[in-house]
């Protein structure tokens, strides 16, 4: 919430021109372009999404995303939720270190990221898939590597927004529930969960809607099979360079869709916890 | 004797915290830690409380020796200086936390909540947050969740340091009052004389990790063993080659058999009390003396600043 003490109260005729500069540039960059993926979407009314929802390929595709998009927000929940507690709440040798290795994620392109996972995973050349897939275990081209990739690629999410508010209530409440006789699962379940909700909330959410939308490193480790290993992300660039504007379009507004929920929920969350 | 606590030690890097230290504390007495911030007074009470381990030595609670058994297990009641609260809980449910994890039936807890809410008179804020209450509230909801699990021992870490001059004092002398019902060994800490002095049945003086002296208010003041307990139990002042207390000074404007003689060089009033600087005309004297007395006196004296001035130690005072 801005705060309203450090604004300037006087509007000069620059406020205004920065204003002008700012509202053209959301426009051209964002606005403009998304609402024409709807209206597009809408051309025909709903024809073109009741086409998608008739195609069983286009069906298991958006099953896929949301299968993994949710294992990948899972695991990195409970991943999250644990590397926060290790960094904030003990002291160990290369801890600094393994906080800018939890950034990489975020800086290295997603499709970096694909191929470093088929490196390691290959079925033919990896490092580690051969034996895995010895086992009858196969990751890359597969439902496994799709959801690593997404995992890899929104691993840090619920750790940046965990971290800083794990420091911020401090240990006292902790130590406090201790001296009452609490273990420290008692404790962790019933003083420091509640303490970090909102932020774990927060980076689900965040985590949520970046794997909807992973393209990059999905795109290297799926293999992109009609039907089995293609997701929504892949089904609209396939389709778009397939020239059927008109499913692509309505793939891209379901994504999009989800994703201004996902914003509109984050942002009520947001309010409520600040008047916590 | 309930706790006893045997050559402990404790170092934070190259910090000496607390160097080989021994104190008994006796059972149902009212202890304030006493001493500069940093002297180790929080780090000895965080070690018998089991939140701090110590490097070396030994804390025995009650005849079991508790050195090696982590702070859930311990049953002491700890109270934090800023309170702690369980911020997403109700007042009663903070109260109740304790119990909770003891699996007490429900019954019990609610009459046991109930009764400790009247106890520090927070029954109608029962079902607020902690957010909506005082700092003083706050404060004696903690007292209530501690003392809920019945400890062998109270812990309280400066327990009104965040609180205003007004509120600090009720607290005070409502703590002094519960003491008085419950009779459960306490011990506090503090960097507050005044509060130590009032409050406690004996005051432990700890500086840069060791005890200074250990003895009722009366002795402590009375009987300093050390420059450093004298000083800091209590204003003091240089008079002739010794260090006493400003109020045991008697000042005198006719000549009298003095060690001092000097001008009235500052006159201070706060309340019914005046507060002097004499400066003496011994140049060898390191200062001004200080020398306090009520307003009263001031006057029945006749004193006036500038004036000349005959000081000595007052008849009874050591």
């Amino acid at each position: 919430m801005a705060d309203l003490s450090t604004t300037r109260r006087t509007r000069g005729p620059v406020t205004y021109l920065l204003r002008v500069v700012a509202v053209v540039y959301l426009a051209l960059l964002v606005v403009w372009p998304v609402a024409l993926v709807v209206t597009n979407t809408f051309a025909d009314g709903l024809t073109s999404l009741r086409g998608l929802f008739e195609d069983p390929d286009m069906v298991a595709a958006l099953q896929l995303t949301a299968v993994a998009a949710l294992c990948a927000t899972a695991i990195n929940l409970v991943f999250g939720v644990s590397m926060s507690l290790l960094l904030v709440r003990t002291e160990f040798p290369g801890k600094r270190l393994l906080s800018a290795a939890l950034d990489l994620p975020l800086s290295v392109s997603p499709i970096v990221i694909g191929l470093a996972l088929v490196l390691v995973y290959g079925g033919r050349g990896g490092w580690f898939g051969p034996t895995l897939e010895g086992w009858g275990f196969q990751v890359i081209f597969s439902t496994p590597g799709i959801v690593m990739a997404t995992a890899f690629v929104s691993l840090p999410l619920v750790i940046r927004e965990v971290v800083p508010v794990l420091r911020e209530i401090g240990t006292e409440q902790e130590q406090a529930a201790r001296s009452l006789g609490a273990n420290g699962w008692q404790t962790f379940w019933r003083i420091t969960l509640p303490g970090i909700r909102w932020a774990v909330v927060y980076g689900v959410v965040l985590t949520l809607a970046r794997s909807l939308g992973e393209f990059g490193a999905v795109k290297v480790v799926s293999g992109n099979v009609l039907g089995e290993t293609r997701t929504a992300t892949l089904a609209v660039e396939e389709k778009y360079l397939n020239f059927d504007v008109e499913g692509a379009y309505a793939i891209a507004f379901l994504l999009a869709s989800v994703s201004v929920v996902c914003i509109v929920v984050v942002q009520v969350l947001r309010s409520r916890a600040d008047r916590h | 004797m309930s706790i006893e606590v045997a050559g402990v030690s404790k170092r934070f890097g190259d910090f000496v915290a607390l160097d080989d230290v021994d104190l008994s504390i006796p059972t149902g007495q009212l202890t304030a830690l006493l001493g500069p911030s940093g002297g180790g007074k929080t780090t000895l009470l965080r070690i018998i409380a089991g939140l701090e381990t110590a490097d070396s030595g030994s804390v025995v609670i009650e005849g079991a020796d508790t050195t090696g058994v982590p702070v859930q297990k311990r049953n002491v009641g700890f109270v934090f200086q800023h309170y702690a609260a369980f911020k997403h809980l109700s007042v009663r449910r903070n109260v109740a936390f304790g119990l909770e994890i003891r699996k007490r039936p429900k019954a019990e807890v609610e009459a046991k909540v109930d009764e400790l809410l009247r106890l520090v008179h927070l029954e109608q804020f029962a079902d607020r947050r902690p957010s909506q209450l005082s700092g003083g509230q706050r404060q004696r909801m903690a007292l209530a969740r501690a003392l809920a699990i019945e400890p062998s021992v109270l812990l309280l870490d400066e327990p009104f340091g965040a609180l205003d001059a007004k509120v600090r004092k009720e607290l005070r002398d409502w703590l002094r009052r519960l003491h008085d019902e419950m009779h459960v060994t306490t011990v506090f800490v503090t960097h507050d004389q005044e509060e130590a002095l009032e409050v406690a049945d004996s005051i432990v003086v700890i500086n840069d990790g060791r005890i200074e002296q250990v003895g009722t208010p009366d002795d402590l003041y009375d009987k300093p063993a050390s420059d450093f307990v004298l000083s800091f139990l209590g204003p003091v002042t240089t008079l002739g080659d010794h260090l006493v207390r400003p109020h045991d000074i008697e000042i005198s404007r006719y000549e009298q058999a003095a060690v001092t003689v000097g001008t009235i060089t500052r006159w201070t009033r706060i309340g019914f009390e005046v507060r002097l600087e004499v400066t003496p005309e011994d140049a060898r004297q390191p200062g001004p003396v200080l020398v306090s007395l009520t307003r009263t006196d001031a006057t029945a004296l006749g004193l006036h600043e500038g004036d000349r001035v005959w000081l000595r130690l007052r008849p009874g005072a050591s």
